[in-house]
């Protein structure tokens, strides 16, 4: 019996692990070890260079550009997206219109918004990049237009190509993109706090500003956190580039002022041929992404409330 | 042996109404006035944000029925009559039939794949004590907090040497690799949470560990698996990275993302923004035409991770 458990086990185990091992822990490992080469990518020989790519890092002022872009991202991408997530899943839930029974209530119709807000969920980050990119369009663009048939004719921003704007318009798309699944996740969330608590505290003489504050972000606060890691690493890595790489400008935008980190290693390694470099990009990537969690987790820890 | 005992209600993913009514009657009556200011509030900013997501969508269907002329000319207005054929030169000179083709293989191929070997990976580091289970399940839950770009550069020369660029079996077993970490991770949380009881009976009814788990244990898991495998249908069907680095030298390989952003390239040099409108709509409307029909199981697929 036992002797069969253990087959069973290792049979079952075998081939996922391989496959885990073979395209995704091997290629980790050999990344960190090639950082510390100068490998071109393109021959396999290779030197060993200790810290230089690591060195080379502090005089390169795309990197830093790159970093400042990425940091900018992870910083406010986050914020805003859930910021504006809890708000409306708040006006859905609580900007209901008084019936007899409840004392706060969900707004009319808040199914069918949950689903118009969901969209943009399924849609690829091709397709929605495609689509601001359009809309953004200095000549032709949605937004452009709009200015001038509102009579703002002297407004017509370069957006994508204007190097102050170009970060924010690919922000803008990206909390677009973003905003509905919070919205529907929140108020899942928000919909099981039982509604003595906000009767309760209305009873007391609380506004619902101080409902909110008091009774809803505290009790969400676990998917709160589990939503800022989420689009955080979502900021620092595929999204963003994929974002950045489909809208921008030319590599990078106009005076690199939408490179980011992920989009930079990809132009080492397969524009610049600087593999060896590239992945100590990679490693940076990884550093901020690990400060940046750890920095979250900490922010989170406090008591769970059981409801 | 049947496996009767749907645990639909262990999903945990359900998201409910707010509409539930609470017993007690309240009685803060002076407030009556701040309900209904409030409601004009939330209906007004819940109507923007909804015309700010429909918006662009709409646009993008409308503009793939115009002529280029009309796109540029008037980017708000409607087109003068319908232009079927930007469609037909979408579909047929621009390849998107040929990349939604290829889509469809590597997803079937590597769904099948995450499911297959994501539960059995699951369901053995779930249910089964041997030494270094702890290990292998943080190894393959780690996966999920990395950032894909830094294996990727070592990745392309992995594949390279082992002839799998720009192969849709190279492509299925790197999406099944990248999907494990949530897939065991999930699945692993659902596994735990199913009674031990009935796998045992059939255990000692003589059926292999293997059997029970194909015939008792998986079809216990279903509500799971459907919502994992929603998740990673569309993480899949709209992954943009991995082919973009993998399948780049041959232009008939292309993914359904990749082609479309190709598309957009070459349609710029050529100025055909219609053909282009109209390739964008033929990637948006299936994708969106199956959420709204499985809305409430997309839903709760895609959330499922998050609330867990």
């Amino acid at each position: 019996m036992q002797h069969g458990k253990y087959r069973f086990i290792a049979g079952f185990l075998v081939v996922p692990l391989a496959i885990y091992a073979v395209f995704v822990i091997s290629p980790f490992v050999q990344a960190i070890y090639y950082s510390f080469t100068d490998w071109t990518g393109l021959s396999p020989d290779m030197k060993m260079v200790g810290f230089g790519n690591y060195v080379r890092l502090f005089q390169d002022d795309v990197f830093w550009a790159a970093v400042g872009n990425s940091v900018t991202l992870l910083l406010l991408l986050p914020v805003v997206t859930l910021s504006l997530g809890l708000f409306f899943a708040f006006m859905l839930n609580v900007g209901g219109r008084r019936r007899k029974k409840a004392v706060i209530g969900g707004v009319r119709g808040s199914a069918a918004y949950k689903i118009l807000y969901f969209f943009p969920q399924v849609l690829s980050v091709p397709i929605v990049a495609l689509l601001f990119q359009f809309a953004y369009n200095p000549e032709s663009g949605a937004l452009n237009a709009f200015f001038k048939a509102i009579g703002l004719d002297a407004v017509q921003p370069d957006w994508l190509g204007d190097p102050q704007l170009a970060l924010w318009c690919v922000m803008g798309a990206m909390v677009w993109a973003n905003v509905g699944f919070y919205v529907v996740l929140f108020s899942a969330g928000m919909s099981s706090i039982p509604k003595d608590f906000y009767e309760a505290a209305l009873l007391d003489g609380a506004d619902r500003l101080n409902t909110f504050f008091r009774i809803t972000l505290p009790l969400l606060w676990d998917t709160v956190q589990t939503g800022w890691i989420y689009m955080g690493i979502l900021a620092l890595d595929v999204s963003a580039f994929a974002f950045v790489q489909i809208m921008s400008v030319g590599p990078g935008g106009p005076d690199y002022a939408t490179e980011v980190l992920p989009l930079y290693v990809y132009q080492k390694t397969f524009r610049d041929g600087q593999a060896g470099y590239a992945t100590a990009i990679g490693v940076s990537l990884l550093i901020v992404t690990l400060i940046f969690s750890a920095i979250v987790m900490r922010l989170g820890r406090r008591e769970r409330l059981e409801f | 042996m049947s496996a009767q005992t749907d645990p639909a209600e262990l999903t945990g993913v359900t998201t409910r109404e707010p509409h539930g009514s609470s017993a007690r009657q309240p009685r803060a009556g002076k407030r009556g006035g701040e309900g209904g200011v409030l409601n004009v509030f939330s209906h007004g900013v819940l109507v923007i944000w909804g015309l700010l997501v429909t918006m662009p969508l709409l646009w993008a269907v409308v503009s793939s029925f115009k002529d280029d002329s009309e796109i540029f000319g008037s980017p708000w207005g409607l087109p003068s009559a319908l232009h079927f054929d930007n469609w037909v030169r979408a579909w047929d000179k621009a390849n998107m039939g040929q990349y939604f083709l290829n889509s469809l293989i590597v997803v079937g191929g590597s769904l099948i794949g995450t499911m297959l070997l994501g539960s059995m990976a699951a369901y053995v580091l779930a249910r089964f004590d041997f030494p270094g289970n702890r290990f292998l399940y943080f190894l393959f839950v780690g996966g999920m907090g990395f950032p894909v770009i830094l294996a990727l550069v070592p990745l392309f020369f992995v594949m390279k040497n082992m002839t799998l660029l720009d192969t849709y079996h190279g492509l299925i077993l790197v999406y099944i690799a990248y999907s494990l970490p949530f897939t065991v991770f999930f699945l692993c949380g659902f596994f735990r949470t199913l009674p031990t009881s009935v796998a045992e009976a059939a255990l000692i009814d003589g059926a292999s560990h293997t059997r029970t788990f194909f015939q008792v244990m998986l079809p216990m898991a279903k509500p799971g698996l459907i919502s994992v495998g929603i998740f990673n249908f569309l993480g899949q069907w709209n992954q943009y990275l991995l082919p973009t680095v993998l399948n780049v030298g041959d232009p008939d390989k292309k993914m359904l993302t990749q082609g479309l952003v190709a598309l957009a390239v070459s349609q710029g040099y050529k100025g055909d923004w219609s053909g282009l409108f109209a390739g964008l709509t033929i990637a948006m409307l299936p994708v969106l035409a199956a959420y709204i029909i499985f809305q409430r199981q997309v839903v709760a697929g895609l959330t499922a991770g998050a609330l867990k």
